[in-house]
């Protein structure tokens, strides 16, 4: 038992901070870490620059473009990404539709897709969700229908996260309606382009445009856009479930926000001291803390296991990370006092420099915690977690 | 970084997992219970061979100079078997002599299984509290002469020496001005009130009048005991922390073959979801209160005391919670059974329970993990 990173390690995290530290541009770092909202630029922005480092998918294989790291070294430099505040890189192209053309596309779509996605030439979304089918998702009806060398689709997608910026979406589509629900359903790559698509924005409660509809009207696809065999697109689907999660517990950006936590609690006072130091609520920041201390050792524990990748375990990683973060949230919410009550979206689109109040670390802060209500929800409810964990781990 | 155990400790653990299985089953548990010493010579011989005793001891007295880690795979075991014998007292109190440097000859009888020890430091006002200490220490011309009363010293009875907190100087609640003693349990003026606690262990009351100690029965520069005092009991406080990981083991694999047997409505009782649920929180409590036992057994031998510190509380802190969670969601799951004595769960519950209120409590933990210097500086 050693909790302590080899020297090569270690040797590894200087100089990934340094690289970061060098090449994240301080804008875009600063955006981060006042928690505002960043534009499609500012993504691919981030994206161009680690890629051209050769960082940008370090969990790929390396013929791909991977960095060949080790589990241990993946999640130092996912700790240092987020303790510098870097933008994240989204997931849908280089986490969830990548894994899923390297195991199950042909070479074509190798040749055509990847390079595309590590350069951030196409920004994708997913197409999961249905207004019908949330956990349920296997009950999906969109529908795609074969004609020569084309699919007929036709349905709706939902919670399409940044879909009003992609160029292209991977949808699980039914092409088999008679068949058991699972059976039935392929997994299809689409041009948002096409003729028929039509994205219309669902706002948030944080009035932020996130997420949205997408429409399909008669959407001509092309065969060649099918993954894999007609009609095992779920198999494909549950595959990347079990796919690069080892940073969904989000334990560097957690403790990154703890330490803004402290600041502001520091900040903001009560009884004429720093609120800090009041026992009442001092006591909630140290349960979180001791919480976070332990699910890292959690994530550690889990990735030292021999795959290095998390089963169902990763349910346990995703419902505590959310917790944690969720809570991390109620505080800074809490801490601020009545600075929670003024809403400023053009400060948050960064069109003002300062905030209506003048509280620039507090005027982001509500909104952050009722988006941040979404993280239990998405990705597989928790209770849907909790369903993963009785029936794959404890085998009720 | 490696969360793998050797093969020594896996063997270590296997060894002793048998021994409960074949020695100390519950049954065999509750007849120990009931008998007049509350303990068993048996028991304590066969941890002995086991090498239970020998491993936390210095290799220069006769044992292997176990880690807290090699600790944490018994403790763990220890905690399965919710066995009470005077093994963690022992190792706790043997825990001073190492850090004191001092009694090499105990130690060596400690890891022969000749001698039990065990750590007076509670008192009545003291709570929580360690360095809360009226029991008094005067200097006389060849030694010390002692005063107070020691309140549910665990095993104290079945104990043949006692490390002993006393105030040399200060005042009740200063860290400065203590020393440490250690005090045959048969010396002139000692009395020892032996009583059963709740979870099937034996605790003491020791009442201490004009009793009289040579000079080397000091432990540390006189007045200068408390650095040592609270490193062992963070020593202690993550044998506790282990020993509940074991026993949560126990528990949910108890709770877990319960709702997957149990039937009504005409199914087994793991099928209703509500159930399922509570169940899969049980688990993750475990798999967090493991990471932190281990972070403090890991941590507990550090030089930097403010880490030691902030890391033991913050372990105690975590699995208190836990411990609660479990032992409570466990009797519930069980139904009527799990509030009756019959079956285990209910005595892990028990000593689940304990164990939080045992060298601090949860809140006792989290306010020191508080006031931490380090708590509050913000990055």
């Amino acid at each position: 038992m050693d909790l302590n990173y080899t020297a090569e390690d270690i040797s590894f995290r200087d100089q990934v901070r340094t690289y970061l530290e060098a090449n994240l541009p301080q804008d875009l770092q600063q955006k981060v870490l006042n928690h505002k909202r960043l534009s499609r630029e500012d993504y691919v922005r981030w994206h161009k620059i680690l890629a051209k480092q050769g960082w940008v998918a370090p969990g790929w294989p390396t013929e791909y473009g991977g960095t060949g790291w080790t589990p241990t070294q993946r999640h130092i430099f996912e700790e240092e990404c987020a303790r510098v505040g870097t933008p994240a890189i989204l997931p849908f192209g280089v986490n969830m539709v990548a894994p899923v053309i390297m195991a199950f596309g042909n070479q074509a779509q190798k040749n055509h897709y990847l390079p595309r996605i590590l350069s951030c030439e196409d920004w994708w979304c997913q197409g999961y969700s249905e207004p019908g089918s949330g956990s349920d998702l296997a009950s999906l009806k969109t529908r795609a229908e074969r004609d020569g060398d084309y699919y007929n689709v036709n349905g709706q997608k939902t919670w399409t996260t940044l879909a009003q910026h992609a160029d292209m979406i991977f949808c699980l589509v039914r092409t088999d309606p008679a068949a058991r629900k699972q059976e039935g359903i392929s997994f299809l790559l689409i041009d948002m382009k096409t003729p028929g698509i039509t994205v219309r924005p669902i706002i948030m409660l944080d009035e932020e445009h996130e997420v949205n509809e997408v429409f399909f009207d008669n959407v001509k696809v092309p065969v060649q856009n099918l993954i894999g065999e007609e009609n095992k697109g779920w198999t494909y689907a549950k595959y990347l479930l079990g796919h690069e999660r080892t940073n969904i517990a989000a334990v560097g950006r957690a403790k990154r926000e703890l330490q803004f936590l402290k600041r502001i609690a520091t900040k903001h006072q009560k009884n004429g001291q720093p609120l800090i130091g009041d026992p009442v609520y001092a006591s909630k920041i140290a349960s979180l803390e001791i919480e976070l201390m332990a699910l890292e050792i959690t994530v550690l524990r889990v990735i030292s296991q021999d795959s290095g990748r998390p089963g169902p375990e990763a349910s346990l990683l995703k419902i505590k990370g959310t917790e944690i973060q969720q809570r991390l949230t109620e505080l800074m919410v809490e801490a601020i006092g009545p600075y929670g009550l003024p809403f400023d979206p053009a400060f948050l689109e960064g069109e003002t420099e300062h905030s209506v109040t003048g509280d620039d670390d507090a005027a982001p802060l509500t909104p952050y915690y009722f988006n941040f209500r979404k993280t239990s929800i998405y990705g597989g409810s928790n209770e849907i977690q909790k369903n993963i964990i009785t029936q794959m781990i404890l085998g009720l | 970084m490696d969360f793998n155990l050797t093969q020594e400790q896996k063997q270590f653990a296997d060894a002793l997992r048998r021994w409960v299985e074949k020695d100390y089953s519950f049954e065999q548990r509750k007849h120990i219970i009931a008998s007049a010493d509350g303990v068993s010579a048996t028991a304590w011989a066969e941890l002995t061979e086991l090498g239970a005793l020998a491993l936390p001891i210095p290799e220069e007295q006769g044992g292997f100079n176990g880690s807290a880690i090699d600790m944490l795979v018994i403790m763990q075991e220890l905690g399965r078997g919710i066995v009470i014998e005077p093994y963690f007292a022992t190792v706790m109190a043997a825990e001073f002599l190492k850090k004191s440097n001092t009694h090499a000859d105990v130690l060596e009888q400690v890891a022969a299984g000749e001698v039990k020890l065990a750590s007076a430091l509670s008192e009545r006002q003291s709570r929580h509290d360690l360095f809360d200490i009226v029991t008094t220490a005067t200097k006389t011309i060849d030694g010390f002469v002692l005063n107070g009363k020691k309140t549910v010293v665990l095993h104290g009875a079945q104990a043949d020496k006692l490390i002993v907190s006393a105030r040399t100087n200060g005042a009740p609640r200063d860290t400065n001005g203590i020393s440490l003693f250690i005090v045959d349990t048969g010396a002139t003026g000692v009395n020892i009130s032996d009583y059963r606690t709740i979870d099937g262990y034996r605790a003491a009351d020791v009442a201490i009048d004009n009793v009289q100690v040579g000079k080397d029965a000091l432990l540390t520069e006189v007045d200068a005991g408390w650095d040592v005092l609270d490193a062992v009991a963070d020593y202690g406080t993550t044998l506790l922390c282990a020993e509940a990981i074991g026993i949560m083991e126990a528990t949910t694999t108890a709770t877990l073959d319960y709702l997957k047997t149990r039937q009504q409505f005409g199914v087994p009782i793991g099928k209703f979801q509500v159930l399922q649920h509570r169940m899969a929180e049980m688990f993750m409590e475990m798999e967090q209160s493991r990471s932190m036992a281990t972070l403090a057994a890991v941590k507990v031998s550090s030089d930097n005391a403010e880490e030691r510190r902030r890391t033991v509380s913050a372990a105690k802190a975590r699995i208190g919670q836990a411990a609660k969670y479990i032992g409570q969601q466990a009797v519930q799951l069980h139904g009527g059974m799990g509030v009756t004595d019959e079956l285990p769960v209910a005595h892990l519950f028990k000593r689940l329970t304990i164990i939080e209120l045992t060298l601090g409590d949860t809140d006792h933990h989290l306010a020191r993990f508080v006031t931490q210097p380090g708590f509050k500086n913000a990055a």
